[in-house]
Formats: C-alpha cells, sequence, structure tokens
C-alpha cells in the first residue's frame, strides 16, 4: 500500500459533527450494532470498512434514521448531530434527512428527466423561490457532482438513461442539491466500473470541502484512497477507529491487521 | 460401465441414451403445450363463430318501406296541433293508417292479395310500427297532412322468414303466419317494398314485450350498465387505491391488519350472488333505496369490485422498486411526499389495469343484479343522472338473460346479439387498459 500516500493526508482539527455514543441496533431479536461509539468530524471523510454482515450499513442508515423504514428494526444510545440527539421524539426524520443525505449502494434516479430528478429535494423543502433560483441549484449541483458538461444538453432526458457511473453521479448531485451537511455513502462504487469508481472517488475528495462525508466501502484500497478517518467493524463491534493513514500502515487490534491483509473477511 | 467402455470417448455426432431422452421429454413438453393452446383456441373460435354466427342477424332487421298520407281527419280531427289533444289518438288509429297505407302501396305495384285478409296483410307489419309512428308524429305535429316514407318494422315472422328462421313448412304449422303470407313478403321483396337493412334500433330502442321480438333493443340496459360502471368507477377506485396504499404502506404489521388481508382476499372469491343478497338487505330492505335502480347494482357491483382493486393495486405498489423508495426518503421527503410523487405513478400502470380488469368483471356479473330487481323489464330510459341513478333500469348481461327466458325463436337471435354487444363493451375496455398501460409505463 506504499501507493496510496497515506502519510500526505493529515486530518485537520475539524469539529465533530456527529457524536454517536454507545449506539445498539437490534432486528427483532439479534443484536447487530454493539456499543458503537463514533464521532464523525466535519469536512472529513470517514470510512467505514469490514466484512459483510459486520453492521457498518447499519450503523450508516441510523445516522439519518433510515432505520425507520424496517418494522422491527430498534435503535438504542445517543446520535447527537451538532449536539442534538436525531432520536429524541420532537425530531421529525423527514427534516433530519433533508441535513444528513444519502447516496445508495444500487445507483436509484428516478424514472424522471435528469433535471427534474436534481430539482425535486429542493422543490419539496422549498429551497427555492423561483424557476432561476431551481435552474440555478440544478447546474451548480450537477457541476458538483461532475456531470455538468456530460449531459447539460440533454436535462430533459430520463435520468434511468445514463451509464451506470453517471446515474450514480446523478443520485450525488441530487442528495448535494438540498445542501445537506453530511453525506452518508453506502458503498456508492460497488455497481460501477474502474473509471466510474475513480470519478466518484475524486467528486468526494472534492465534496470534502464543503461538509461531512461519511462512506461505507467494501474496497479496502477506496477506504485508504478517499477517507481520512476510518472505522473497522467487525460483528456488529466496531473494532477499531482512528486515522487512516494509522488504521491501514499500524492497526492496534489484531482483527484489523487480519482484515486489512486479507485473512479475514 | 466397462473399464472398457470408460476409456472410448464418445463422439459429439453421437446422442447418448440420457440426451435422448431428454430431448424427448422437451419435445413431448412442447407438444402438451401446443396442444393445450389449440384447444384454447379452438373453443375460442367455436364459442366467437357460434355466438356471432347466431347473434349478427340482430343488427339487420326487415323493414317494409312505405308511403304514408298522414291526413289530418284521422290523427288531429280538432285541426289544432296541440300534443295533448293528438294524444288522444292511440295506436289503433295509427295501425289503421299503417294498415290503410300498405293496401294503397300493394295495390299500386299491382301485387295480388287474394285469399289474404286484411288482417293478415296488416299482420305483416310489427305492432310496434303503429307506435313508433305514433311517437313520430308526436314529436313532429307539423308531419300532419304530409306523405312520408316510413320505415316500419316487419313482424318477426316474416322478419324470420328472411333470416332462414321460419319457413313455408314451419308456417303451415304455425298459428302466428300463414305461408300465403310469406308468398306476399317474397314478392314484396322483389318490388322493393321489403327488406333486411341495418336495424340501429337494436342499440337503442328499450326491450319489447314477448309477442314483439323484432322490436327489442337494448338500450335502457346499454344505459344502465353505463350508469353502474359510472358509480363503481367513481366508488371502487378511490376507495381502493386509498384502502391499498393505507395497507400497504402505512398499516403497522399485526394481527388485525393480517386479519383484515385474508378477509380482503376471501371477499375476492366470494361468489357474486352473496353480494347480491347482501345488496338486497342493506341497500334496499335497510337503507330503503329503489329496487332496479342502477345506484343499488352500483353499489353491489362496487363492493364486488373493490377486493379485485385492491389486490392489483397493492401488488403494484408491492412491485414498485425499494431503491425508489429510499431514494425519496434519503432526499428527506416524507412518506406521503414518497407515495404521491414516486410510489403512485410507477404503480399507475397496474392500478388502471386491475381497475380495467375490476370493471370489465363488474360489466358481465349477472347473479346479485337479479337478486336487486334488475332484471325486471323496463321500457323507459332511466333520466339523466344523478336522478336518472334511482330510476328502473335494466344491465346488458341481465338483458341476456332475459331475451334466453322468452319463448319466441326470434329471441335467441336477440340474445346473441346483446352478447356481441355486451362482448364489444368488454373488448373495448381491455384495449383501454392496454393503452392506458402503455401510456403510464415507465422503465426504472
Amino acid at each position: 500500500m506504499n501507493d496510496m500516500r497515506l502519510t500526505e493526508r493529515s486530518v485537520d482539527a475539524n469539529e465533530i459533527k456527529i457524536a454517536a455514543r454507545k449506539v445498539q441496533v437490534f432486528y427483532g431479536t439479534t443484536h447487530a450494532i454493539k456499543d458503537v461509539d463514533v464521532d464523525i468530524l466535519d469536512k472529513t471523510v470517514t470510512a467505514f470498512i469490514g466484512p459483510s454482515g459486520c453492521g457498518k450499513s447499519t450503523f450508516l442508515r441510523c445516522l439519518n434514521r433510515m432505520n425507520d423504514t424496517i418494522d422491527i428494526c430498534r435503535v438504542e444510545g445517543d446520535i447527537l448531530l451538532d449536539g442534538e440527539d436525531i432520536y429524541d421524539r420532537k425530531v421529525d426524520p423527514v427534516q433530519l434527512r433533508a441535513r444528513v443525505g444519502m447516496v445508495f449502494q444500487k445507483p436509484n434516479p428516478f424514472p424522471k428527466s435528469i433535471y427534474d430528478n436534481v430539482a425535486y429535494g429542493p422543490k419539496i423543502h422549498g429551497l427555492v423561490r423561483n424557476k432561476a433560483e431551481l435552474d440555478e441549484i440544478v447546474e451548480s449541483s450537477l457541476r458538483k457532482a461532475a456531470l455538468w458538461n456530460e449531459v447539460k444538453d440533454r436535462l430533459d432526458a430520463p435520468g434511468t438513461g445514463l451509464s451506470g457511473g453517471q446515474q450514480q453521479r446523478l443520485c450525488i448531485a441530487r442528495a448535494v442539491a438540498t445542501s445537506p451537511e453530511v453525506l452518508l455513502m453506502d458503498e456508492p462504487c460497488s455497481a460501477l466500473d474502474p473509471i466510474a469508481t475513480a470519478q466518484v472517488e475524486e467528486l468526494i475528495d472534492e465534496l470534502r470541502t464543503q461538509f461531512s462525508v461519511v462512506i461505507v466501502t467494501h474496497s479496502m484500497q477506496q477506504a485508504a484512497r478517499v477517507s481520512q478517518r476510518t472505522a473497522f467493524f467487525h460483528l456488529g463491534n466496531l473494532v477499531e477507529f482512528g486515522e487512516t493513514a494509522e488504521i491501514f500502515t499500524t492497526p492496534r487490534d489484531p482483527r484489523t491487521e487480519a482484515y486489512i491483509t486479507g485473512r479475514i473477511g | 460401465m466397462t473399464a472398457e467402455a470408460t476409456n472410448i470417448r464418445p463422439s459429439l455426432f453421437q446422442t447418448d441414451a440420457r440426451t435422448k431422452r431428454r430431448n424427448a421429454a422437451e419435445k413431448r413438453f412442447r407438444l402438451y403445450g401446443v396442444a393445450a393452446v389449440s384447444f384454447g383456441v379452438l373453443a375460442l373460435v367455436v364459442l366467437l363463430s357460434s355466438i356471432l354466427g347466431s347473434g349478427l342477424g340482430a343488427f339487420r332487421q326487415t323493414f317494409l318501406t312505405m308511403d304514408i298520407t298522414l291526413s289530418a281527419e284521422a290523427l288531429d280531427p280538432k285541426g289544432n296541433r296541440d300534443p295533448a289533444e293528438m294524444a288522444k289518438q292511440t295506436t289503433i288509429t295509427y295501425g289503421k293508417v299503417l294498415g290503410a297505407a300498405l293496401e294503397a302501396d300493394l295495390a299500386a305495384k299491382g301485387l295480388a292479395t287474394e285469399g289474404l285478409s286484411a288482417k293478415e296483410i296488416n299482420g305483416m307489419i310489427s305492432k310496434e310500427a303503429p307506435a313508433q309512428l305514433r311517437n313520430m308524429v308526436l314529436a313532429d305535429p307539423d308531419l300532419i297532412g304530409q306523405t312520408i316514407t316510413f320505415k316500419a318494422l316487419a313482424n318477426g315472422r316474416i322478419d324470420g322468414f328472411f333470416k332462414g328462421r321460419v319457413t313455408m313448412e314451419s308456417a303451415a304449422l304455425d298459428s302466428n303466419v300463414s305461408p300465403a303470407q310469406l308468398e306476399l313478403a317474397l314478392a314484396m321483396r322483389d318490388a322493393g317494398l321489403m327488406g333486411l337493412a341495418f336495424n340501429p334500433g337494436f342499440i337503442t330502442a328499450p326491450d319489447a314485450s314477448e309477442l314483439r321480438p323484432e322490436a327489442a333493443g337494448l338500450g335502457v340496459a346499454i344505459l344502465g350498465s353505463a350508469y353502474m360502471m359510472l358509480i363503481v368507477l367513481v366508488l371502487s377506485l378511490p376507495i381502493g387505491v386509498a384502502a391499498s396504499i393505507y395497507l400497504e404502506e402505512f398499516a403497522p404489521k399485526n394481527w388485525f391488519t393480517d386479519l383484515i388481508e385474508v378477509n380482503i382476499s376471501n371477499l375476492a372469491a366470494v361468489p357474486s350472488i352473496v353480494f347480491g343478497i347482501l345488496g338486497l338487505a342493506v341497500f334496499i330492505n335497510f337503507a330503503g333505496m329503489p329496487q332496479s335502480s342502477p345506484l343499488v347494482g352500483g353499489l353491489v357491483l362496487t363492493l364486488m369490485t373493490l377486493p379485485t382493486i385492491i389486490i392489483a393495486t397493492r401488488a403494484a405498489l408491492k412491485a414498485v422498486p425499494p431503491s425508489i423508495k429510499d431514494a425519496a426518503l434519503g432526499i428527506g421527503a416524507s412518506k406521503t411526499q414518497t407515495i404521491f410523487h414516486h410510489v403512485l405513478p410507477l404503480a399507475m400502470p397496474g392500478i388502471l389495469t386491475g381497475t380495467i380488469i375490476g370493471l370489465a368483471q363488474a360489466l358481465g356479473e349477472t347473479a346479485p343484479l337479479l337478486l336487486i330487481g334488475m332484471v325486471a323489464f323496463v321500457r323507459d330510459y332511466p333520466g339523466v343522472p344523478p336522478e336518472g341513478l334511482l330510476d328502473p333500469a335494466a344491465a346488458l348481461p341481465v338483458q341476456v338473460y332475459n331475451f334466453t327466458q322468452r319463448a319466441d325463436p326470434a329471441f335467441i337471435e336477440r340474445a346473441s346479439g346483446a352478447i356481441i354487444v355486451l362482448l364489444v363493451f368488454l373488448l373495448m375496455m381491455n384495449i383501454l387498459a392496454i393503452i392506458l398501460r402503455r401510456r403510464f409505463e415507465r422503465r426504472w
């Protein structure tokens, strides 16, 4: 892993955006996440790695309460966004999700035009007052997602007609359009080819300047390439969490070492 | 297998026994499939050809073309053209006018009428014809004094003669028609006084009595069925879709919703006549709604259609990929926004197809309508909705049933004709379903 220039990337001392304390997640009687404490820093890319079924996606979905849609799922512990408990009874998950956006594993554009895909979020949140402002948001979001140049001539074309990589960037543009503070990405590149993956990774690095990004990935190389901080999950436990460089070069836990060297997973 | 055999590598050009058996099995299965499909197609062809063969005749009818002088002395003796006064002249008067006109026409063409009494000659005209002429004159009193060309319906037996249903032999045994009348009918046809022509009355006219099969039409039945479909659509679509959305997306999953779910599935399988009894007990006996009315029929059919629509809608909602729902929720759309902006549009083709299939089922339903009195003999058109929904009306499938209950063989043709009309409506609804599905279909 010498080519990854891990040491070049230092983590700025950013303030904590999301603080998770003693988080437990149950699916019915299954204890899926056990006692997880994680601090997500602002304007930082945090990667969650771990073998399949270790709970990293589950934990990610706790951060914007997407797990609410699963009836048997129960979350305990505290998850604070800017010091406010997002699982408080007064919190409306709809409002929360406008601030904590999400990009999914499989590109899932709406079966509408490219324009409508991006414009949907700002429209339902009332972020714009007229068409000109909406046009502006659509353009800037597509630019941020590095998709503008490819689609600017066919904004009326269906979003589902794009290639896989373009679709995923469209989904990122759609998430960015509501100007979230945190962007959660659940294996955003697992359905993409290496070129599209590289584009999305580059994009993630750029997005970091504006907000905090949390990415779940199966590829350790990807975690090493894009993230500043990495959390390693195993069997529902947070095994190790720290700066990416440290995790990959000097893991403290033998399980982390076993995973990154390919012996478990 | 011997050691020797294992060493010999079999040629690819030779099919081994196992492969042969497999191929034979596949061939057999294909044959079964082809046989099953052919059987279905054959059955359909037989059914359609028998219905078309016996029913198409209903759309053509024998008419007598005659010139009638509508004399004021006979039809408006007081001469003031007052419709109330004119209405006092009954169909008997008009029958005499028709008879006189027919005799004059026969004389003019020089057709021999020896051996036929005036009553027999008049008997060739349908008993419905004087009533039609009377309605025509009452609707337009200015016709009095003029000589008009009137196409009078021929008697059902004469009509049957031209359609091959009645023969000289059968007429000899028939007290309603004599071979001499048939001879005259042939002569009249050759003289251009009588002939088969398209009969719009079959679609527009109301039902007619047992003795006048030639005048029976489907007008009231089509109107009644249309009113009922309107009620079914207006009630079952919103109720069904709302119930499905709630059950599918909002309702908590517990024993109570499970119970509701099981019951909806069971309701879809309940025999339709049970809904008829329910309608009779609840809507007519308890709520006091009028019998034979499209309103009650529509309500009963709505109850029957609801489970179909709910099941189809829930299936359509379930088929929407959860990734679309996730995407909308992930941007911060509320549950309602997610459903109405994304899930419902994607489920629309399925919902519409289910609704139209439910409507088509309701259109062809007979049994529950028998119980709520729609089997009655109705000659008056129901009024314009909404009041018209309370007027007595018939329904297409019940009309078919009614026609088959009558003794005159001419009604066999009427029944098959009514079936054709019903099938055409069903076909149009299915085509509409296909068009709507194409229209709303989106890929993801």
